[in-house]
């Protein structure tokens, strides 16, 4: 939150975040759902796994949500679930973008074969079905929702090393990065200094645009049995519940919700600040 | 490229492969991607031998797993007793001639199975690609003509819904709507329980009646298709909505889209013939990726469709730890990205002169 102001504070013109109503119904979804996350036993009407109520009650006064196959309230369910999706799904981003950024970077900066060698990895971790060898690292590794974090990371860091490299790759082309190389700087002080600060902007905005898709992703690892066990209140494995009893349409639809109204914010974030950003950049984020 | 002194014959094939004519420029393409899809044989192969987890422990019962001899007898049958290094030169080798191992959770050669399931999947993937591409591409011209009025606000939240509804969600929504409720869609699978699916030529069960002259057999497995399908399409077109809006915005703030308009043409003119054509041209590029990530995408899907194909082929040999079939699914799902990527490639050369020189 504290980046959203800052980008805020720095573009004065007409196209700062808070004059775009999508960004701002965006800002206010995750808003409410971080209230939830946190203040979650406080808010929800019932222990999540408690399985005190009656099976497959449907939506009532006392159950909003109806209850499920073991006798639990959905409500309280969907509420504690922001407690597993949100914070996994920004964990997510951080590993792969901060992965994807060393990648990128090396190859940027060190150019020659080794930059060459890196982005054919790069190509082919683009060619390979993300969900396929997610689905086999996390049954590998044993289905966990930490097991699924590092599956996905592994397939989700090429965006941001294709990025960072392109990226490092126009900023080396500046007076002042050769100048400060014929000052003696060190490749290390160079990027980090000179070349750091061109990116931490594109990639942030990159990583705002990605976090609904970790969630998507991660809940569809959940949903297939590979992510959270139960008895944890993830909102793909509550889905999947639903799944197996989909004539009691309460018991995946809102979850559902959850995780479309969770991703559907932070798409709305994403596009904002990238719209936000200056012309040349956003269209880089775009390819 | 640095080049060192070299016989004449050899400098010269080098020059053709990095000539800027339209052959060796296919040639250069056609060799990265046989190189690709070996990267992709070689990623795969590292990451499931890195990651811990016992593919005979997946793959034998309790019982069978407690006898040493049995296991021992597994390993062997499936070259699991072979150092790493060598099962996958072993593997390299089988491939080039076709041979995609044995699968060890069905316990069939993996282009057996592959040949089975892939159509499937190809099959409900067409079919959303082609929706996506026609409701996509409408959407999105519609979106940057009317920019910022009410349609293009409306489609907006509607393709960017598209992009963020959970496929697996969708696919249990639709189905409890359209089947349960409704009763517009028959059901899961690919025909009715019982119905004999049309003799095998394509493997899709749609063109394959329609060879055969079965039009009730075609007419179910329409029915059967459908609604896995647009659920599939609905990502594609929130994608494919989004993109086009993009890069039709971007043509139109072009000089040479004011010069169209000055001189006097029909505003429909204008947009089909100034923006529409060069915007093309990138909107290729993101339907072929996007072709492939509609094949990743169908685990989810047909995992509530019962859809017998890649997909749950996939998460089966996932779930069973069994390596030849994991590969042979990321390999099936690489070579169509990278094919369609080559296919991208070359209409570019096709279409943009200004490319020819680029590259």
């Amino acid at each position: 939150m504290t980046m959203v102001t800052k980008k805020m504070k720095k573009s004065k013109n007409s196209n700062s975040i808070w004059r775009q109503p999508l960004a701002v119904v965006g800002i206010g979804i995750i808003v409410i759902w971080t209230l939830l996350a946190i203040f979650a036993p406080w808010i929800a009407p019932y222990n999540p796994n408690a399985q005190d109520a009656a099976k497959f009650l449907a939506p009532s006064a006392a159950h909003w949500m109806g209850t499920d196959e073991l006798n639990r309230d959905i409500l309280s369910r969907v509420i504690f679930g922001a407690r597993i999706s949100l914070p996994y799904s920004l964990l997510l981003v951080a590993l792969s973008a901060t992965l994807g950024s060393i990648v990128g970077a090396i190859s940027g900066y060190a150019g020659g074969k080794i930059d060459s060698f890196l982005m054919r990895v790069t190509d082919v971790f683009f060619a390979f079905p993300g969900i396929v060898l997610a689905m086999a690292v996390a049954a590998a590794l044993g289905p966990q929702i930490r097991n699924a974090v590092i599956a996905i990371t592994i397939v989700a860091w090429p965006v941001y090393a294709r990025l960072v490299r392109g990226l490092i790759l126009n900023a080396k082309q500046n007076d002042y990065v050769t100048a400060s190389s014929l000052l003696g700087s060190s490749s290390l002080r160079t990027l980090i200094v000179d070349l750091r600060p061109n990116l931490s902007g594109p990639v942030f905005v990159l990583a705002a645009l990605e976090v609904g898709n970790a969630l998507l992703l991660l809940s569809g690892l959940s949903f297939l049995g590979l992510g959270a066990q139960p008895p944890a209140s993830e909102w793909g494995s509550m889905v999947s519940l639903g799944a197996e009893n989909f004539d009691r349409w309460w018991v995946g639809l809102f979850p559902g919700l959850a995780i479309l109204t969770a991703v559907l914010a932070f798409t709305f974030i994403g596009d904002a600040l990238r719209d936000a950003m200056d012309p040349r950049t956003a269209k880089a984020l775009r390819d | 490229m640095r080049t060192k002194p070299v016989s004449d014959e050899k400098s010269q094939r080098k020059r053709f492969l990095s000539g800027n004519g339209f052959v060796p420029f296919i040639l250069r393409r056609l060799l990265t991607s046989v190189l690709l899809v070996f990267g992709v044989t070689f990623i795969s192969f590292s990451i499931t031998q890195l990651v811990p987890g016992d593919p005979v422990a997946a793959n034998l019962g309790q019982s069978a797993y407690s006898d040493p001899k049995i296991v021992a007898a597994f390993k062997v049958q499936f070259g699991l007793d072979k150092p790493v290094p060598v099962q996958y030169v072993k593997y390299v080798s089988k491939l080039l001639h076709g041979d995609l191992g044995i699968s060890l959770s069905s316990k069939r050669p993996v282009l057996d199975d592959l040949k089975e399931y892939f159509p499937a999947t190809l099959e409900i993937a067409l079919v959303a690609v082609f929706l996506a591409l026609v409701v996509g591409l409408l959407l999105g011209i519609i979106s940057a003509v009317t920019r910022d009025r009410l349609p293009d606000q409306i489609i907006r939240v509607f393709s960017l819904t598209g992009v963020s509804m959970p496929a697996f969600w969708t696919a249990l929504t639709a189905f409890y709507l359209f089947f349960f409720v409704l009763g517009w869609a028959p059901g899961t699978g690919r025909l009715a329980p019982g119905a004999d699916p049309p003799p095998t030529v394509t493997g899709l069960y749609t063109v394959d009646s329609l060879i055969a002259g079965d039009f009730s057999t075609f007419k179910q497995a329409v029915a059967y298709l459908l609604l896995p399908a647009i659920v599939l399409a609905i990502y594609a077109i929130g994608v494919l909505t989004r993109f086009t809006r993009a890069s039709m915005l971007e043509i139109l703030g072009n000089d040479y889209v004011r010069a169209a308009r000055a001189k006097g043409l029909p505003e429909i003119t204008v947009i089909r013939r100034h923006v529409l054509r060069p915007a093309l041209l990138s909107i290729i590029t993101v339907a072929g990726v996007a072709f492939s990530s509609l094949l990743a995408g169908s685990v989810l899907v047909e995992n509530v469709f019962s859809w017998p194909g890649l997909g749950q082929y996939a998460y089966r040999a996932a779930v069973g730890l069994d390596l030849p079939g994991i590969m042979g699914v990321s390999m099936v799902v690489a070579t169509v990205y990278i094919t369609m990527n080559l296919i991208v490639d070359i209409l570019y050369r096709v279409i943009d002169p200004q490319m020819r020189d680029a590259s």
